[in-house]
């Protein structure tokens, strides 16, 4: 029996005492946590739109966050000024809603879910082909400085130590803070919004009151295309921009499968629980077993969460009878 | 249409069967002189080998209650999906308002000016009464998004016009108790009236009622007649419902068409339909 004990001790003992020993390397850790997590929030968020008003998973959301990255450097080093290309960046997001809806969405009304889901996986090669052809393949720098992010970092005595705040993280937290609330005011305080809940309830109805379906899908898409954008400018600013950041985007399923598929709320919270749990474990329990827990932690905790709540925190209840 | 439904509908409290009397009384010069609101014309609707609708033609006056009875299966529901564009017939015309027009689409129907019900309750469930019927305003409310977000200016004055005109709905729909409740959670007579509501806040020219008494008691039945004869009525809304409670066909429409197997088989006052050979057969099954 001594093996339980001294795994359990390795687990859950020995890092508090760690913690307890220097509190401003757990500050240090969270704070980590909870910047990953605002992103992974925001690449959540892309997901929800999307699913809320069409019931579509996209698939593409994650190369939509490195789509957009790569337009704006990919535009920038054709010598267009920084903010002129951010503009067209959003120009062409909401090319790329106007073109899926055209030409995926509208052909597949109607059809099953798992059909629109195949398309989305679709456009997620095209997209990836078509921005390796036009931007190349090799990893780029995001144009941090031009774009008038700040660099550098802010140091701060807590808890008896030094805890360092990247500017670009805070840059990147009061910028999900910013999009979040954005996109809350718009879901309940415009007729579109409006319109964009009740087409998430029913399409049928949504159809008799007047809404017209393509003109709202259009509408998430380049919402979602926005979210997509600001997360590839925030996460190229903190390591590279090239196709490695979807695997990232990824991470957005166990955020889902946490906050639930339909919920804003949920994306942001299970956001920052996905961002901050990993951090940790890869902090106080990574060493155990190697390193690296980072990667597949998020998934491990969605994994236990899915025994207890299928639905996610803030998911609709699903009951079905029999 | 704006102002009648702004002003308290004292005609609401009318007891039913005067109302019910007035408009029946009314019928018979009113289908003489009558403008045609909706036409169809030899429509024909079938699914791959399935022929709901014949060969079928009828119109509807404005400011006529019009009822569409039939045994079940007898293209009734179809019939609305045709007129509000869910359904595009293989043959025939529809002329609304003197446009004729073979395919529609149900967003742009309601824009016209068609607005519906559904058989069985089509609400937004996890949005409040206030907000579905709100969603009935979306046509109407034309304010830009950013002055939306920002609720500054006109996008201010119009939310504060269309949320007024919401609420003289909820008021004459007596459902002031449930206006912050999630639909999905009110029980189905309930649920019933705010279809209603969302349908009014179009302020359509022509509201279609997919059977809007279906599984109701009988004291919601005789509110519900009652709210359709005052939005007949006072708001002059022309109405083309499916019903198959007969004492409430009879007692509300001002004309009838009766359907079986997708053929129009008698079209006419109640009385006249109640009495025709080819009405009873269909309902109480004949051998030919």
């Amino acid at each position: 029996m001594d093996w339980v004990l001294t795994l359990l001790n390795k687990l859950f003992v020995a890092p508090l005492v760690e913690i307890a020993g220097a509190p401003d390397l757990f500050i240090q850790v969270l704070w980590e946590g909870f910047v990953a997590g605002t992103l992974y929030s925001l690449i959540a968020l892309g997901f929800v739109l999307i699913f809320k008003a069409s019931g579509v998973f996209n698939f593409a959301q994650g190369i939509m966050v490195v789509f957009g990255a790569l337009s704006l450097v990919g535009l920038y080093s054709l010598g267009i000024p920084a903010w002129a290309a951010l503009a067209l960046c959003i120009v062409i997001m909401f090319s790329l809603a106007w073109t899926v809806e055209r030409v995926v969405l509208r052909p597949l009304v109607n059809q099953p879910d798992i059909i629109l889901f195949m398309a989305t996986i679709g456009l997620s090669s095209f997209l990836v082909g078509f921005g390796e052809f036009v931007f190349g393949g090799e990893p780029k720098t995001m144009i941090t400085a031009e774009l008038g992010l700040p660099s550098g970092s802010i140091d701060l005595a807590i808890a008896g130590g030094l805890v360092s705040l990247q500017k670009i993280d805070i840059a990147a937290a009061l910028m999900s803070a910013v999009m979040v609330t954005g996109l809350a005011v718009f879901f309940n305080k415009t007729r579109i919004g409006r319109a964009l809940r009740a087409v998430a309830d029913d399409h049928q109805s949504a159809l008799s009151v007047g809404i017209t379906l393509q003109q709202i899908w259009v509408i998430v898409w380049f919402a979602a295309g926005v979210v997509a954008l600001a997360t590839g400018i925030m996460w190229g600013a903190r390591s590279d921009v090239s196709f490695a950041l979807e695997v990232v985007a990824l991470k957005a399923l166990p955020v889902l499968i946490l906050g639930g598929f339909t919920s804003i709320p949920g994306a942001i919270i299970g956001g920052l629980i996905i961002g901050v749990s990993e951090k940790l474990a890869e902090f106080y329990w990574g060493p155990l077993v190697g390193g690296s827990i980072e990667s597949w932690f998020p998934y491990f905790l969605a994994l236990i969460f899915l025994w207890f709540r299928p639905q996610g925190l803030f998911g609709e209840k699903i009951i079905e009878r029999v | 249409m704006q102002d009648q439904l702004q002003a308290p509908p004292a005609a609401g409290m009318r007891p039913a069967a005067s109302a019910s009397d007035a408009s029946l009384s009314g019928a018979a010069q009113a289908a003489q002189q009558a403008e045609t609101l909706l036409e169809l014309d030899h429509v024909s609707l079938s699914f791959g080998g399935v022929k709901a609708i014949r060969d079928v033609s009828f119109d509807v006056n404005k400011g006529e209650i019009r009822a569409i009875i039939g045994p079940n299966g007898a293209g009734k529901t179809s019939m609305l999906n045709v007129i509000n564009g869910f359904y595009h017939p293989q043959e025939g015309t529809i002329t609304f308002k003197g446009r004729a027009r073979q395919d529609m689409r149900p967003d742009i129907a309601a824009g016209q000016g068609i607005a519906r019900t559904f058989q069985n309750v089509a609400l937004f469930k996890g949005m409040s009464t206030l907000d579905n019927i709100m969603v009935g305003r979306s046509l109407k409310m034309k304010r830009g998004l950013i002055w939306q977000m920002l609720r500054i200016g006109p996008a201010e004055e119009e939310e504060i016009r269309h949320r007024l005109a919401v609420e003289h709905i909820i008021d004459f729909l007596e459902i002031q108790h449930i206006r912050k409740t999630a639909v999905g959670q009110l029980p189905y007579g309930l649920q019933k009236r705010v279809e209603l509501g969302r349908a009014l806040a179009m302020e359509p020219d022509l509201l279609l009622l997919d059977e809007p008494m279906a599984g109701m008691n009988l004291e919601e039945k005789e509110d519900m007649s009652r709210f359709i004869l005052t939005v007949n009525d006072s708001f002059g809304m022309t109405i083309a419902l499916i019903e198959h409670d007969m004492g409430v066909v009879m007692d509300l429409s001002d004309r009838v068409v009766v359907l079986d197997h997708g053929k129009k088989i008698a079209d006419g006052t109640p009385d006249e339909v109640g009495a025709n050979q080819h009405v009873i057969d269909a309902y109480l099954g004949v051998a030919h």
